[in-house]
């Protein structure tokens, strides 16, 4: 695979709500393999961006395009998020969204909703196929949930767990779609010092091993200055720079952003 | 509790007591009779301490109880004497030999029902098991779906009324033909539940986006456009007058005394609800249960998970549907009569009800919440006018004294072969 050839491309996206711009005119790009970074002051529109790439909103402007693999170039921009789910995208949330009241397990069990098959009538007659079908379900959400270590919550409920793990549960749940890029949503956010640092391990680990590419939004500069090889910083929905961390901490544009005039 | 505190309790008991007091004067002391065409008040002061009295004791002791239900937490779960007989049920019943055993006394005493109560009890008995069939079905859309749907009654009708006209304009030719127009009760049967799940999927279609409250909304007018158009298609469905004389369901050609008949359709519905329980328990407890409950959690997330959440939606209207379909033919066949009047607003929400005391999205919850509501009711017949004030109190004790119903679902526990410590050592860790 081309590695020079971006596995997401975002060209001259723009998002208009009634009079406001909140992305304008945005171009970003990213290869396979990468942990990039998408920061700005609150308010930037990093999760609007989020939002349109993953089929929440339909842009107003602008394309985004994948590509997977060998398969061709495609555009992702209106279509519904189930269907650009399927395509190999997964999300986790800025404002955690589990399902509350069903157990970790299952809710990693719905990650995989569609690698499974079985429609109502199998459910009901329950024929060997579908049992094994279940069986190894299950025993593959049960390594995810090792992976991210959650297996002693296995049959939690899912707002019982701690905050923590609740964020690695989005995560584990988003893994378990099989996602060739991943989009992490303020992945830190509440978290203390030393869980940051997991987290940070733990997002190094899903790039080298599940191969999968990684954007994140985050507010915490000591995981993105750490973790990822190229920044995009964004302020009132334009991108004001692009670069390795180095460029980013020394970039006037963005110090301004932060810090004010 | 504190001095302080309990001052404090008191007088919040005692403005109460005024308030109510207060609500009551013109019921209960205030009476005016009217003789002679000249309106007479009299005050029954009498009655006013009465009140006073029994409000305050009332009042206090609901405090007290309010109070008890926030300060318990979870860890001391309320160690009833009732909790404990229960524990020591289910740890009996996890013995395969007992439950085997208990298994099947439970059906012979389901068995026998109609033999040793006869046919008054049998038809209480057939209307209470169709109210949890479909308690059973709006348990699929509002328990597991999280879609509030008051317009059910709707498909109940749409079952009912396919065995209905049916019977009005296929019953002729099966008379003139000679054959047995029992036959008919097993032809609507089937008929009855696609056609009411086709219908879940029309009424699905237009609320696709909705929510909460405007799906609620939607759905009750959709169930009284379904009234009205039976109500008003005379010629068709004979309007407001209904069907009457529909064939009871056919047993081997026999032409059953009414009592006999009741028990015949007594089996029916018990087999009905077993399998309504089966196929139910099956798909709560499988991929499409799951995303069904993905969907009452959280939308945006299922949908972000790469569920359908257009066509999930379909299936949990038609699922549910077909249910209310199914009912709706039994009880055409047990009452042989139906008019629209079966079918108002009131039915949908008793349906409701009896999934919300029992516990939404609980299978023994929608039982035991439709059994209570139709049972209970039958047999304190004197209790009969205070129906809806007993209703409306237990709703209240239920939604804040126990939250998750009375018979909550116990959620599916996964367990896993734990692998020798060497393995897990050497498994790759995120």
């Amino acid at each position: 695979m081309s590695a020079a050839e971006p596995i997401l491309d975002i060209k001259n996206l723009s998002m208009v709500f009634g009079g406001l711009r909140a992305i304008d005119d945005v171009s970003l790009h990213i290869r396979s393999g990468e942990i990039c970074a998408l920061i700005g002051p609150n308010g930037a529109g990093k999760t609007t961006i989020f939002n349109c790439i993953t089929g929440v909103y339909d842009p107003t402007e602008g394309s985004v395009s994948i590509k997977r693999g060998e398969a061709p170039r495609e555009e992702i921009q209106g279509r519904k998020p189930n269907a650009i789910n399927r395509k190999g995208l997964a999300r986790t949330f800025q404002n955690i969204r589990l399902f509350g009241n069903m157990s970790v397990l299952e809710n990693v069990m719905i990650g995989r909703h569609n690698s499974l098959k079985a429609g109502i009538f199998k459910a009901i007659v329950r024929d060997r196929p579908t049992r094994e079908e279940e069986q190894r379900l299950i025993d593959d959400c049960h390594e995810i949930l090792k992976k991210m270590r959650l297996e002693m919550f296995i049959n939690e409920s899912a707002r019982n767990l701690p905050y923590g793990a609740q964020r690695r549960l989005e995560i584990a749940r988003a893994l378990a779609t099989d996602p060739f890029l991943l989009l992490l949503d303020e992945p830190v956010a509440g978290m203390n010092p030393n869980e940051t640092k997991e987290l940070e391990e733990t997002i190094n680990l899903i790039r080298e091993r599940e191969k999968v590419t990684i954007l994140l939004i985050e507010h915490d500069m000591s995981l993105v200055m750490n973790v990822s090889e190229r920044i995009y910083v964004l302020d009132y929905g334009r991108l004001i720079a692009e670069g390795t961390p180095n460029d980013i901490k020394s970039d006037p544009e963005v110090i301004r952003a932060y810090l004010g005039e | 509790m504190t001095r302080k505190q309990t001052l404090v309790e008191l007088r919040s008991t005692l403005a109460t007591t005024a308030w109510f007091v207060a609500l009551l004067f013109p019921f209960m002391v205030m009476k005016v009779s009217v003789t002679g065409g000249k309106a007479l008040v009299t005050f029954r002061w009498a009655q006013l301490p009465v009140i006073a009295v029994s409000v305050f004791l009332l009042s206090f002791a609901w405090r007290r109880a309010i109070d008890w239900n926030e300060h318990r937490g979870d860890k001391v779960k309320a160690r009833t004497p009732l909790s404990g007989f229960v524990d020591s049920i289910r740890a009996a019943l996890a013995k395969k030999r007992i439950r085997r055993t208990a298994i099947a006394a439970f059906l012979l005493v389901v068995a026998a029902y109609p033999w040793a109560l006869g046919m008054y009890h049998t038809n209480i008995m057939i209307t209470a098991l169709i109210y949890v069939i479909l308690a059973l079905g709006l348990n699929i859309v509002v328990g597991l779906g999280g879609l509030l749907n008051l317009g059910y009654a709707a498909f109940f009708a749409v079952g009912a009324y396919t065995y209905g006209l049916l019977w009005k304009y296929a019953g002729p030719a099966f008379v003139a033909a000679g054959i047995e127009t029992g036959w008919l009760f097993w032809i609507a049967l089937p008929t009855a539940g696609v056609l009411a799940a086709l219908f879940g999927i029309l009424l699905s279609l237009p609320v696709l986006r909705l929510r909460g409250d405007y799906l609620a909304i939607i759905t009750l007018a959709f169930g009284e456009i379904v009234r009205m158009v039976l109500q008003n298609s005379g010629p068709v469905t004979g309007g407001a007058t209904g069907i009457s004389l529909i064939p009871r369901p056919w047993f081997f050609g026999l032409r059953l005394p009414p009592r006999q008949a009741a028990t015949y359709i007594y089996y029916i519905v018990v087999a009905l609800v077993i399998l309504t329980i089966f196929v139910v328990r099956r798909i709560e407890d499988s991929r499409v249960g799951r995303a069904l409950e993905a969907m009452r959690e959280d939308e945006i997330a299922c949908e972000a998970m790469g569920v359908d959440l257009v066509r999930n939606k379909l299936v949990t209207f038609a699922m549910g549907a077909f249910w209310a379909g199914i009912a709706g033919v039994v009880l055409a066949a047990q009452t042989t009569y139906i008019n629209p009047d079966s079918f108002t607003l009131w039915e949908s929400i008793m349906v409701l009800m009896a999934i919300v005391i029992g516990g939404t999205g609980s299978i023994p919850g929608a039982i035991g919440g439709a059994l209570l509501l139709k049972l209970l009711p039958e047999y304190f017949r004197p209790l009969a006018q205070y129906r809806m004030l007993i209703y409306g109190a237990a709703m209240i004790v239920i939604i804040i004294f126990k939250p998750d119903g009375l018979f909550p679902r116990n959620r599916k526990k996964y367990t896993f072969v734990v692998k020798p410590a060497g393995d897990a050592e050497k498994g790759a860790r995120l």
